[in-house]
């Protein structure tokens, strides 16, 4: 696969699967229906937490949430076509790809709760947490995956961006480090199509994202975002590359933020709602049920159950999350070095003496 | 041991900690072939290779931030940044990411880089290459900032940073590169991090400052001896975290204390050195603690540099003022 100097959206976007579910081309052979199942139960799971979380927020029980409502066949495309021993580096609205690394909802709502332990994972323990100021982790991704590189080791990066961030200076440094050194990480661009109230045409006049590769020599692939067989293809391919030594791919997926940008935000304030209910029709879950019914490997009875039981696993993270008890002042201390130095004894005893209930205690 | 000036005190540590440790690679600039622009990296990507010693693209936001991913996956990065005044593209790194990525993961990933960089003004660079920014990176919880003021300490303290298990912001005077040399001992003997130096022994008021402020410092201190003011003279060599205790045991001593930098003076460093000797040793002076500082204007060009660095008469002026009492 050559570079194109440019990535026509037309010709160039990947996609198996139609809006109505149709095939548009035959499935890859990678693309098993029982890999599908296993991707239709994560994206559902990953739903049905996302409404769980905006429940918690608007009751009070979570702090502001970013919901990934309509875009979770990037994160569960991509996250599937990683193997355990690859990093993930997320933005912070990848829950979706998080809890298929083995984070656990119980974790995610940890941080979303106001408490860093949600980010001491027990499971992927290289990931990084999420990564809240914008395209700063693209450098990190590709920093990581030139250590894999370095020790000579096989794994791949990959790392999710938003299309808002493809227009921040650090995105294109870090883009522009993994082309020169060849780098083993994948750059996914999750094109939702807003960041907050800024429309994609703000953000850039490139007529795709992708191209934004081909100017640093890395390549760029067009992708439908809401299709995850063509997601998990695209992305595994990308990774086969990078663990051969071919060096970095950028992927936009292209998708749609049916929610708002998080709980804090409102985006009736700025959006036709005409405009969302459209999108509706061409959302990843309901796209891969139509498929899966219509190849007999899903059903009314098979939906039923996966639905109760996401309701259930839901509730038992959300009563494992609300039990978990503050942790006490020391917790501020405790992780900001290796070893906490003497000058901060006198702010730590402070922090003590003024916490409610007499502070200490670790977490 | 051999005669070393500090820029080939910084080349020796480097080298020392690469040959023992293989986790430590070096990342910047124009570092590799031309061995950096103050040569700090001489030699270097000859003797490690092109994979440990890497020429990067002039991007320095990316530096840091590939830096963090490099050292969250356990490597020991060491990314020089080419003149102080090139460094605030990675200030969204250092704090944000660098300096609390262990605090954020409770412990899980961490973040063992050194971040270098030339710094201080006084050798007619041009413009945007002579700031001081020490007392940003000191704002920044979960970092060190570590300034050496001899080939000695530049060895020493550059040793502990690339051993120190988080992340390191340690920027050496360019002033003082070439100024002079003194033996050093490539034995990899590390100095302590977190520690103040007593450089001079003195009874009569105690002078702190760090850097390249140390020369115009100790010569102050000689002056002063001629006329009878003996001086204790302390180099904080660490500014981030502070350690103070050696700070206030000394004016605990002396009664008066004179903070020297050659940042601008509101809110420089020496602010928040004077403030933790008002909190906790204000009934041991015998008059006000001044500070000797630069103006708080923009760094000027060469022809005015000179003037704008914190000279020795006013560091001796300074002195005498705070000798006559309040």
């Amino acid at each position: 696969m050559g570079i194109h100097t440019s990535v026509d959206p037309e010709t160039d976007t990947i996609r198996f699967l139609s809006p109505d579910g149709a095939l548009c081309r035959p499935m890859p052979s990678s693309v098993s229906d029982e890999l599908l199942l296993s991707l239709y139960r994560a994206m559902t799971r990953a739903r049905i937490f996302d409404g769980k979380a905006i429940a918690l927020q608007r009751t009070g029980q979570l702090g502001t949430f970013a919901s990934a409502l309509g875009q979770e066949a990037v994160g569960v495309g991509a996250a599937a076509a990683m193997a355990a021993r690859d990093v993930l580096a997320p933005s912070y609205r990848d829950h979706a790809a998080q809890f298929m690394r083995g984070m656990t909802m119980a974790e995610c709502l940890l941080y979303w709760g106001g408490d860093e332990r949600g980010s001491d994972f027990a499971r992927s323990r290289l990931d990084f947490p999420n990564c809240v100021p914008v395209a700063t982790q693209v450098a990190h991704a590709v920093g990581a995956a030139h250590a894999f590189k370095l020790r000579r080791e096989d794994r791949a990066v990959v790392t999710f961006v938003g299309d808002g961030g493809t227009a921040n200076g650090g995105f294109y440094e870090a883009l522009n480090m993994a082309g020169v050194w060849k780098s083993p990480v994948v750059i996914v661009i999750n094109n939702n199509g807003w960041a907050i109230s800024t429309p994609r045409a703000l953000e850039s006049a490139a007529a795709t994202l992708a191209q934004k590769g081909v100017a640093v020599g890395v390549e760029g692939r067009q992708v439908d975002g809401n299709d995850v067989a063509a997601v998990y293809d695209t992305v595994r391919q990308a990774i086969d590359k990078a663990r051969a030594g071919q060096g970095p791919t950028l992927i936009e997926a292209l998708t749609y933020r049916l929610g708002d940008h998080t709980t804090a935000d409102d985006a009736t304030r700025y959006r036709d709602a005409d405009l969302v209910r459209r999108e509706w029709a061409r959302e990843p879950i309901a796209r891969l049920r139509a498929y899966l019914i219509r190849e007999g490997a899903w059903s009314e009875d098979k939906e039923a159950a996966l639905q109760q039981q996401c309701l259930e696993e839901v509730g038992q993270a959300v009563s494992a999350y609300l039990a978990t008890q503050p942790a006490g002042s020391d917790a501020m201390f405790d992780h900001l070095y290796a070893t906490l130095p003497p000058a901060y004894d006198y702010q730590r005893e402070t922090a003590r003496r003024f916490a409610p209930g007499g502070g200490g205690g670790h977490g | 041991m051999a005669e070393l000036s500090l820029v080939e005190a910084v080349n020796r540590a480097l080298a020392y900690e690469m040959a023992v440790d293989e986790s430590v690679l070096l990342l910047g600039e124009d570092i590799g072939v031309n061995g950096g622009v103050f040569r700090a990296t001489n030699g270097l990507q000859a003797r490690f290779g092109r994979e440990r010693v890497i020429d990067t693209p002039l991007a320095e936001g990316a530096i840091a931030g590939v830096a963090v991913g490099m050292a969250a996956m356990g490597l020991k990065p060491v990314a020089e940044i080419q003149f102080t005044g090139f460094i605030y593209p990675t200030i969204d790194q250092m704090i944000n990411h660098a300096s609390r990525l262990r605090n954020r993961t409770r412990g899980r990933l961490t973040c063992p880089m050194v971040l270098r960089s030339p710094y201080g003004a006084g050798i007619h660079a041009p413009e945007h290459h002579s700031e001081s920014p020490e007392a940003l990176f000191a704002h920044m919880p979960g970092l060190r900032v570590v300034i050496p003021s001899s080939p000695a300490r530049a060895y020493g303290l550059l040793l502990a940073a690339m051993r120190d298990p988080d992340p390191v912001v340690f920027l050496e005077p360019t002033r003082l590169y070439r100024l002079f040399k003194q033996e050093v001992a490539d034995d990899g003997e590390s100095l302590p991090l977190d520690a103040c130096f007593l450089s001079r022994e003195g009874k009569d008021a105690t002078l702190v400052a760090w850097g390249a402020m140390m020369q115009e410092t100790l010569a102050a201190a000689d002056a002063l001896e001629r006329e009878g003011v003996d001086v204790e003279v302390i180099d904080v060599a660490t500014i981030k975290p502070l350690d103070v205790e050696t700070i206030l045991r000394s004016v605990e001593k002396t009664g008066r204390c004179v903070i020297i930098h050659e940042a601008p003076r509101t809110a420089g460093f020496g602010a928040e050195i004077a403030a933790e000797i008002a909190e906790r040793a204000l009934f041991s002076l015998l008059a006000p603690v001044k500070r000797v500082a630069a103006y708080d204007v923009v760094v000027p060009l060469s022809r005015l540099e000179r003037q704008y660095i914190p000279s020795v008469d006013r560091i001796v002026d300074a002195v005498r003022s705070v000798m006559e009492g309040p």
